[in-house]
């Protein structure tokens, strides 16, 4: 056997003959989805299947007094009306803590309120009836009588002596508190060249999935079993959480989650009404629907950011940044979001704050407060665009102030690339980032000294343009560290079955779930590229937990790391396997066989020997012309956990160019830029729009997104037609390039891509708008910059 | 309320026939009455578009309007001209440049752009962001959109 033989079948799969690795592949599902073909949870109806709609709360704090039900129940068609009291038999309570985030504390969060209503919107009753409709019109003669409280809605108050207590158990209103001192920000700051700060204010916004949070909870008392049809990220965790709080047998809950509207970090959380459906369908022994209207939507689905931060930075003479300190407040609800927590958006605000730079001066403290207002977790960026914003913004305000270009700063501030491992002052390790080269990148893309003269020639003419530049990085492929090692079963481990078939394709089941993003054409991609045959030829199956490989699912951006790398282990080992039984067949010895296309072929001369219908058809069908020591083995599982890091940290840089009409106040989009770098691409196609669809969801809360509530936490726009959302016309061309630095944690070197768009976007538009606005002396750092805010910061309202 | 009425509709050249409550959203009937899960319901206000049909030839929200006031009319779906073939083209073009993410908006926001082409055949990239303007996409970022009803724009100015 030559060298050249080892070699063919040690080689990594991106270098195979075929590999699909690096290549644009059409998404097999979108054929479906444009023929208005999906599955969605909604369009589902079962056998018995009843519908369930709920009286919520109308006030943000509130005592029960009494509520009468009697009334509901007399309308035809109504099953059962409940409140927590008669469910209590049927569910455990949660809490929503960790027990690597020290300190952290939450109250017992039930499926109804119970003796008291702590936000506007949480469920209090509930009626279970034959249609959505009845269900809808009993609910409202469910008469309640509310005392009303105090509510807590300023979190900048949340933890004044004189402001009311949410849950007395509790002691205070704080949830979760962490500080770093890192260096000696003291004497820096005394002795800097310069000192920025600012106080930055980020809206509460949220996710607006175009399909609203839907389950179908299917209980069979005949046999114990619980059927859950969910819009989920993570079937896995919700098949254990509905088991555990509604005292079923783990073994009997199957989650089933076929295609997902949209979910962007909505859909991965414990929500009351869905438990309370579970439960109810464990009362009454029928399947219960449950599907959010869009106000529904707006009052529970999870409310993102919410922060109040004041920062301020410190320079050297010649632009390099020295220190940051920062103070973040943030609001997090009535609770604690269970099982992730609300202390982990917090968390990651400070761990990335200034991610890019080589300062060693870092003090940071954060408190994540309750108030009476929706509940706050996570979503898509998760603290990524607070950290990104708030670091970047300084970094500007210090260029600005020193009289240097803001990319130069930047370029003085990075880890130098020799660095690398780095540990930040946050103690975010990092095994390998770009930034230099990202940003050399994109100043070529954009032709940024064109654009600073267009800039100049503008302003001339009383138009007023702006560059804004951001550098990032973004957690991906997260280990253990995240969630597992604080006592949740979260799965961080991910796996891959591959089969061959007799036909000779194959089928791939992964505990990754697709939610649009193109999860099952890049685990074909790579499974095909693993294995050796066409990507036509290979079926992925995902989101049934009776099915597929236990695992996370997908978020924190780790589809196509974590489940990407299990795929190529598994279609490795299957290659092997196959190999195995060619050898068998044309009695070669298999190091000397390949796979290509389809077809066993000899390594050397690349001949076709045999096609793998041919194996397929002997090895499942005519077994006995086997030699005897030979039993195929054509279905193979292989797992992948990140061990080394933490997380695999990606990098990119950002810009956004952008007109700010001084008259109206308005901001008009020009262009925007992304250089990313996810490590290797699986699918160029794929990232890039996640990449454009991830900036566009941060360019929303930055210009138009946010949930706006009274000073009695009455959320006032809570319809799409009040609550503003990009949309086509005022959404630029966002242009994407790549810088590649694969991760050497796993042999396929991809890390996620999900996420960074989103966590770069507001920062990029906060320093193109004062980038615009700068001549006139002013600035804006209270999101989102609608028109009144920037016409307030010229002085003209 | 509760009152049932005897309505039929023209469903993508198929008679519909049901008892519904006269409250029954055009969008629900669909789903519900005729099985029709290819129009999606994400707002019921008539913002989002995600329940975008083919009124007597002309794109309506089925959220807005009653299943009752539409006794008699032709309603066409996504699953009628998709079974047609009437769009095959765009559709084609929304695959192959990944112009759909989650896929909940995208019968909706494929009929609009439809009846976009055929009343302006050549749109600019701004014309078309405009138009679209009504139908909201969470996931993409809209760029891929516009793209892909450009090039079907093109397509079928030079197949014309």
């Amino acid at each position: 056997m030559s060298d050249k033989a080892t070699s063919q079948n040690t080689i990594s799969v991106l270098d195979r003959p075929n590999s699909y690795i690096g290549k644009t592949v059409k998404r097999s599902n979108a054929k479906r989805l444009v023929q208005g073909r999906g599955s969605y949870v909604d369009d589902l109806e079962l056998p018995r299947m009843a519908h369930v709609a709920f009286c919520r709360s109308p006030y943000a704090h509130a005592e029960i007094v009494s509520i009468d039900k009697s009334e509901a129940e007399q309308v035809p068609g109504v099953i059962r009306v409940v409140t927590m009291d008669d469910l209590m038999d049927y569910c455990t309570p949660w809490v929503g803590t960790l027990d690597h985030l020290k300190g952290i504390k939450s109250a017992e969060q039930w499926p109804l309120a119970k003796g008291k209503a702590f936000w506007q919107g949480e469920p209090v009753a509930a009626v279970v009836a034959t249609s959505r409709a009845i269900a809808e019109d009993a609910a409202e003669l469910i008469d309640v009588e509310f005392n009303e409280l105090t509510p807590v809605t300023d979190m900048t108050r949340a933890l004044d002596p004189e402001t009311p207590v949410i849950h007395p158990e509790l002691g205070d209103n704080l949830c979760f508190e962490r500080k770093i001192d890192a260096g000696d920000v003291d004497a820096v700051f005394a002795d800097a060249a310069c000192v920025v700060e600012d106080t930055f204010n980020f809206n509460r916004h949220t996710g607006v999935t175009m399909e609203p949070r839907a389950i179908i909870c299917d209980y069979t008392p005949a046999d114990g079993s619980l059927t859950l049809h969910m819009s989920v990220q993570c079937p896995h965790m919700s098949k254990n959480l509905f088991a555990v709080h509604l005292g079923l047998n783990e073994d009997k809950v199957r989650v089933i989650c076929k295609d997902v509207g949209g979910s962007f970090g909505i859909k991965i959380h414990t929500y009351s009404d869905e438990m309370a459906a579970g439960a109810l369908s464990v009362m009454i022994g029928r399947p219960v629907k449950f599907t959010a209207d869009r106000l529904e939507s707006f009052v529970t689905d999870i409310h993102a950011r919410d922060h109040v931060v004041k920062a301020r930075m410190a320079f050297a003479e010649d632009g390099e940044m020295l220190a940051i300190d920062m103070d973040d407040v943030t609001g997090i609800g009535p609770y604690s979001v269970y099982p992730r927590t609300s202390g982990i958006e917090l968390n990651q605000v400070l761990n990335l704050t200034c991610g890019p730079y080589k300062h060693q001066n870092y003090r940071a403290i954060g408190k994540a407060v309750f108030q009476n207002k929706n509940l706050m977790c996570q979503y898509r960026g998760v603290g990524h665009p607070i950290a990104v914003a708030v670091g970047e913004h300084l970094m500007d305000e210090g260029a600005r102030k020193l009289g240097l270009d803001p990319v130069e700063v930047r370029k003085k501030s990075f880890i130098n690339d020799e660095q690398y491992p780095y540990t930040s002052p946050s103690g975010a390790i990092y095994e390998r980032q770009s930034h230099h080269q990202c940003l050399d990148k994109l100043v070529d893309m954009i032709d940024y000294k064109a654009l600073r003269a267009d800039q100049s020639a503008m302003r001339e003419k009383g138009i007023y343009r702006g560059i804004g530049f951001v550098s990032l990085i973004e957690v991906t492929n997260p280990s253990p560290a995240f969630y597992g090692i604080g006592g949740a079963k979260i799965a961080s481990q991910d796996g891959c079955t591959i089969r061959l078939d007799p036909t000779g394709s194959i089928t791939c089941t992964t505990g990754v779930t697709e939610q649009g993003q193109g999860t099952e054409t890049i685990i074909a991609q790579v499974a095909a590229s693993a294995v050796g045959v066409d990507v036509e030829n290979v079926k992925v199956i995902t989101g049934d937990t009776d099915i597929v490989p236990y695992g996370g699912g997908t978020w924190a951006s780790r589809g196509a790391g974590i489940g990407g790398e299990a795929a190529l282990q598994a279609g490795k080992a299957l290659r092997v396997n196959i190999l195995k039984v060619a050898g068998a067949i044309l009695q070669a010895n298999p190091e000397t066989l390949d796979i290509n296309e389809g077809n066993i072929v000899d390594i050397e001369t690349g001949t076709e020997r045999m096609p793998l219908s041919e194996l397929g058809r002997i090895a499942y069908f005519r077994g006995d012309t086997l030699p005897a020591d030979v039993q195929p083995e054509l279905v193979v599982t292989r797992h992948y956990v990140s061990k080394e890091y933490p997380f695999a940290f990606t990098n990119a840089a950002h810009a956004c160019h952008l007109e700010v009409d001084t008259e109206t106040g308005l901001v008009k989009l020009l262009k925007y830029w992304v250089v990313e770098d996810c490590g290797t691409v699986i699918n160029p196609q794929l990232v890039a729009e996640q990449t454009r669809g991830g900036v566009v969801q941060g360019i929303g809360p930055a210009l138009y997104e946010e949930c706006m509530y009274t000073s009695e936490g009455q959320l006032i726009n809570g319809s799409m037609a009040d609550y503003l959302l990009p949309m086509a016309a005022e959404m630029p061309d966002i242009i994407v390039g790549h810088v590649t630095t694969p991760t050497l944690t796993s042999e396929l070197g991809a890390k996620g891509v999900g996420e960074a768009g989103t966590a770069g976007a507001p920062g990029a538009i906060m320093n193109a708008i004062n980038d615009a606005l700068s001549p006139m002396g002013t600035r804006v750092a209270h999101m989102p910059f609608t028109p009144d805010k920037i016409l307030k910061a010229l002085g003209k309202i | 309320m509760t009152q049932q009425t005897a309505v039929t509709l023209n469903v993508n050249g198929e008679a519909i026939s049901a008892l519904i409550e006269p409250r029954l959203s055009l969008a629900d009937f669909l789903r519900t009455k005729a099985g029709l899960t290819g129009t999606h319901v994400g707002c019921e206000h008539g913002v989002c578009g995600a329940c975008t049909v083919r009124i007597d030839g002309a794109t309506a929200r089925g959220c807005l309007i009653l299943a009752i006031q539409c006794q008699g009319a032709d309603i066409e779906t996504i699953e009628g001209v998709a079974d047609s073939g009437s769009i095959s083209d765009l559709q084609e073009n929304f695959v192959e440049r990944n112009a759909l993410q989650c896929g909940f908006c995208t019968p909706g926001m494929l009929l609009t752009a439809d009846e976009l082409l055929k009343e302006n055949p050549d749109p600019t990239r701004d014309e078309i962001r405009e138009n679209l303007s009504g139908n909201y996409c969470r996931c993409t970022g809209y760029q891929s959109i516009v793209d892909a009803v450009e090039i079907t724009a093109k397509q079928r100015r030079e197949g014309a």
